[in-house]
């Protein structure tokens, strides 16, 4: 009786271990020295396997880093998570983090890791590739794709000419109600910020308190607003412009039969701030293994991935951007440096005194 | 050698202050152990606490926003525990004290809604429900619902199996002397009930407090949103803490609350198992509990039924290779088996000295082992990033610190499960097999051991079932590149692809049955004599 119950223990613990092809190891042993906070990594050493902490989903990067793992032989072993967690992991995890890069879906939180002098600086070599306003001024992240704040909209109440002009008329009386918002998520709290940046922070203030009192749709994330608007529930939400195409290949369509359109705010409206998602080194570094992921992301391959496949703008000049929205070159956002937009914190007390959030 | 003796040592000492001199220096270590385990979370809150300091923190807490968090969380909590107590009590009695038809099947199909984890519930509900009106399902009334239904097992699985197992000696007694049957529940069956219905409450509204899933689909802004969203939109980590040791301080006036009510002093004999309890027939009132108690089921069962079905129909997308969702079901199981092994050992000695020796100091440390129950994965998860850095390297980023985390997490349902198992194998027993000459060991092998194993394996099914669930830490602590159940059904809902989740979320429903089907069965619910 008594053997039968150890036996059954054992059994269980040793399928356990076996269900989960268990090592007692860690990923990655933790790097012996502490590179200088803002050294430029040098021509590190390969080992043909790096470590990435993906904010990107999963379906969005996979593809592109199974050809990298063919081209190159290099294994990638990458965690998904948010992009919020992964950053608090990574802040948590210090100097001893195993991760080599760490992919962001915002420019936000590549600026937390900078802050707090967790990246290493990226040689020149990869840096140039991308337009300076897309990229840190030091060189410590990477700008890898663009992506645009639009208006998305419902082609069966409105049409174009009805369209607010600048996001700051949504908060007249006509759209009362019929605005949605996801002040939560962190690409409207990019936009707020560059509102401060733009036009300071009372205006700002003034702004978010004049959409509370216009009734907003408020919804947890982009792509639940463009499936209200594509269900009827309601005419306008602010969005990023890929959100379309994704709610389109999820329901299997062509993005042109949608009832749901994107307009882009013009002549420097804030309502069409292009932000990025992008790149940085760990301070685990030097590794070249990592370096040469950053440089396969920004090859002309990697770039025309993210706009056949995830619809958001490839940044390195001579790669075609995405079907059914203007060329980056052609939108007239505000122009705004995004190393600005790491200052959340004043931008989410905003938020929440206007009780958005 | 050193360690294991100095833990010895350390446990003698404690021994004297803890307990009557006939538990084993090694239990008492054990509860030591299990209580350090769960205490993890608030020992880095405190760390990080002090980095920030008592000014920053209270500039955080000090606002009207963290009243208003501090009155709906507690509303919503107290609200589900008491419906949960209504709902699982009312169930428990249905399929344990009456003839209602399919008596059986009730009881099994009661206890599933704990297999359905939150957050596909609280999508299912609003998918659904988006179909019959244009107006959304959503805000604090919706919470309300959508956790009651997928909490109040915590309630009906304790008080049924109590219900099953009292003696029914002393209702039929007051029968005889003239109660009325109202009166015979009120005065005997009640108060009998009091441990099950209370640790039950506890236990669902810890939960409420420290569910992320449903507050946040439904959007009703509750501390753990609140922590969420100050982590995830604003890398804003002094409110997250700020917010975190709130939340502590309710839970742990939530637990002082319930101390004073859960354990009566008196001990109640089970049946000898010779007699099952008597069971009254429904008459005219059978349609209507029939029709109650089904259309629960039904809303609670049917309606993720109903949205998976949808979203696969609907949906463009589709899950992995069926060798990626083995891999992710496979890789649930695995770490979901070795939390319970781990959350169940150590819950072991803590759970004995609850049922059998719960002096002041004993009781202490059970209320520690739940102090952090109501804190949302997110933080549990943070704080063991934070110890697997800073203490535990080789293990960080590996099954076993993740395991620690599920112990750490669900403690609590494994304590309460085996210390009421153990509580009914009176302490005389072992007493007396000690006198006629067994050594420590042969009692805790030949007698302590096999009368708790019920609760052993209640508590090691719960704990099964949660782990199965649970999301926030496992994200943050799994193994690079290991991906379970819930992770996939995380990745796959994150970019909009419903019908890819929807497999993914069935089958971490159908592993959960498996465990929740043992309790039901363990229990003794559906007719297994019990001991």
């Amino acid at each position: 009786m008594i053997h039968t119950t150890r036996g059954a223990v054992l059994a269980l613990l040793a399928s356990a271990l076996l269900l989960t092809g268990c090592s007692a190891a860690p990923a990655a042993a933790p790097t012996n020295g502490r590179p200088d906070p803002g050294a430029t990594a040098a021509p590190g050493a390969s080992d043909n396997r790096v470590i990435l902490y993906s904010g990107r989903a999963e379906s969005l990067i996979q593809p592109l880093l199974a050809d990298f793992t063919a081209q190159t032989g290099i294994t990638v072993e990458v965690r998904y998570a948010g992009t919020a967690e992964l950053a608090a992991q990574l802040v948590e995890e210090g100097a001893r983090t195993p991760a080599h890069l760490f992919l962001a879906q915002d420019a936000g939180a590549l600026g937390v890791l900078t802050k707090q002098q967790l990246t290493t600086t990226m040689p020149d070599s990869i840096t140039r590739l991308v337009p300076a306003r897309y990229r840190d001024d030091a060189g410590r992240w990477v700008g890898v794709t663009g992506r645009s704040r639009v208006l998305a909209y419902d082609s069966r109440a409105l049409t174009p000419a009805q369209l607010p002009a600048s996001v700051f008329d949504l908060t007249k009386p006509e759209w009362k109600g019929k605005v949605g918002i996801a002040p939560t998520n962190a690409s409207f709290q990019s936009f707020v910020t560059a509102m401060r940046v733009l036009h300071g922070d009372a205006k700002t203030a003034e702004f978010l308190a004049a959409l509370k009192a216009n009734d907003p749709q408020l919804r947890e994330r982009n792509g639940v607003i463009v499936g209200d608007i594509e269900a009827g529930a309601y005419p306008l939400g602010l969005v990023n412009h890929y959100y379309l195409f994704e709610k389109a290949k999820e329901l299997g369509r062509d993005p042109g039969t949608l009832h749901t359109r994107l307009s882009f705010f013009g002549a420097g409206d804030v309502g069409a701030l292009v932000n990025i998602s992008g790149v940085a080194l760990t301070r685990n570094q030097p590794d070249a293994d990592a370096q040469a992921l950053v440089e396969h992301l920004l090859s002309p391959a990697g770039q025309a991935y993210f706009a056949e496949k995830t619809f958001e703008y490839p940044l390195v000049a001579g790669v075609a951007g995405p079907a059914g929205v203007p060329a980056l070159g052609e939108l007239k956002g505000p122009d705004v440096d995004l190393n600005d937009l790491d200052a959340l914190q004043r931008s989410i007390e905003l938020i929440k005194d206007a009780g958005l959030a | 050698m050193t360690t294991t003796n100095a833990a010895a040592s350390a446990a003698t000492a404690l021994r004297s202050g803890l307990g009557p001199a006939r538990e084993h220096p090694w239990t008492t270590a054990g509860a030591l152990a299990a209580v350090a385990v769960a205490l993890l979370p608030l020992a880095y809150l405190a760390v990080r606490s002090a980095d920030v300091g008592g000014a920053r923190l209270a500039a955080e807490i000090l606002t009207p926003r963290v009243a208003l968090l501090t009155a709906r969380s507690l509303a919503l909590a107290g609200l589900v525990g008491v419906l949960c107590v209504g709902l699982g009590l009312g169930l428990a009695l249905l399929v344990t004290r009456t003839r209602v038809p399919f008596r059986r099947t009730l009881a099994v199909l009661a206890a599933l809604p704990l297999a359905v984890p939150s957050y596909v519930a609280a999508y299912a509900w609003v998918a659904v429900a988006d179909l019959w009106s244009g107006s959304r399902f959503d805000g604090f009334w919706a919470a309300v619902v959508v956790l009651t239904l997928y909490t109040y097992p915590y309630v009906y699985l304790p008080v049924a199996a109590a219900l099953v197992g009292a003696d029914p000696g002393p209702e039929e007694v007051a029968r005889s002397l003239g109660r009325t049957p109202a009166e015979t529940f009120r005065e005997v069956t009640l108060p009998r009930l009091r441990p099950a219905l209370v640790s039950g409450f506890l236990l669902a509204a810890l939960y409420v407090l420290s569910d992320f899933g449903a507050v946040s689909i439904l959007r009703v802004d509750t501390f753990t949103r609140a922590i969420f969203t100050a982590l995830s939109s604003g890398f804003d980590r002094v409110g997250a803490l700020g917010l975190s040791n709130v939340l502590v301080l309710l839970s742990l006036g939530l637990l002082l609350l319930g101390a004073d009510r859960s354990r009566g002093r008196t001990r109640y004999a089970r049946s000898s198992g010779a007699r099952p309890p008597g069971r009254v027939r429904l008459g005219r009132a059978t349609a209507p509990a029939l029709i109650g108690a089904g259309g629960v089921l039904a809303l609670a069962l049917g309606v993720p039924g109903a949205a998976l079905g949808r979203w696969l129909a609907a949906g463009a997308s589709r899950p992995g290779a069926a060798s990626e969702i083995a891999a992710a079901a496979a890789a649930s199981l695995g770490v979901s088996l070795l939390g319970a092994l781990l959350t169940t050992a150590l819950a072991l000695p803590l759970g004995l000295l609850v049922a059998r020796t719960p002096t002041p100091a004993v009781l202490l440390l059970e209320r520690a082992a739940y102090l952090a129950h109501s804190l949302p994965g997110v933080v549990v998860g943070l704080s063991l990033v934070f110890f697997g850095v800073n203490v535990a390297y080789p293990l960080y980023q590996s099954v076993w610190l993740l395991a620690v985390a599920y112990a750490a997490l669900f403690l609590p349902l494994a304590v309460g499960a085996i210390a009421a198992a153990a509580g009914q194998a009176t302490a005389g027993v072992e007493d007396a097999a000690r006198s006629l000459g067994a050594t420590p060991g042969a009692v805790f092998r030949r007698l302590t051991l096999p009368l708790a194993a019920p609760g052993i394996g209640a508590g090691a099914a719960l704990v099964l079932l949660a782990c199965l669930k649970e999301l926030p830490a496992t994200l943050l602590l799994r193994p690079t590149g290991m991906d379970t159940l819930a992770t996939r059904v995380w990745s796959h809902t994150a970019v909009e692809a419903y019908a890819g989740a929807a497999p993914y979320a069935a089958l971490v429903v159908l592993l959960a049955a498996g465990p929740t089907w043992a309790l039901v069965h363990g229990s003794g619910l559906i007719g297994r004599t019990h001991p």
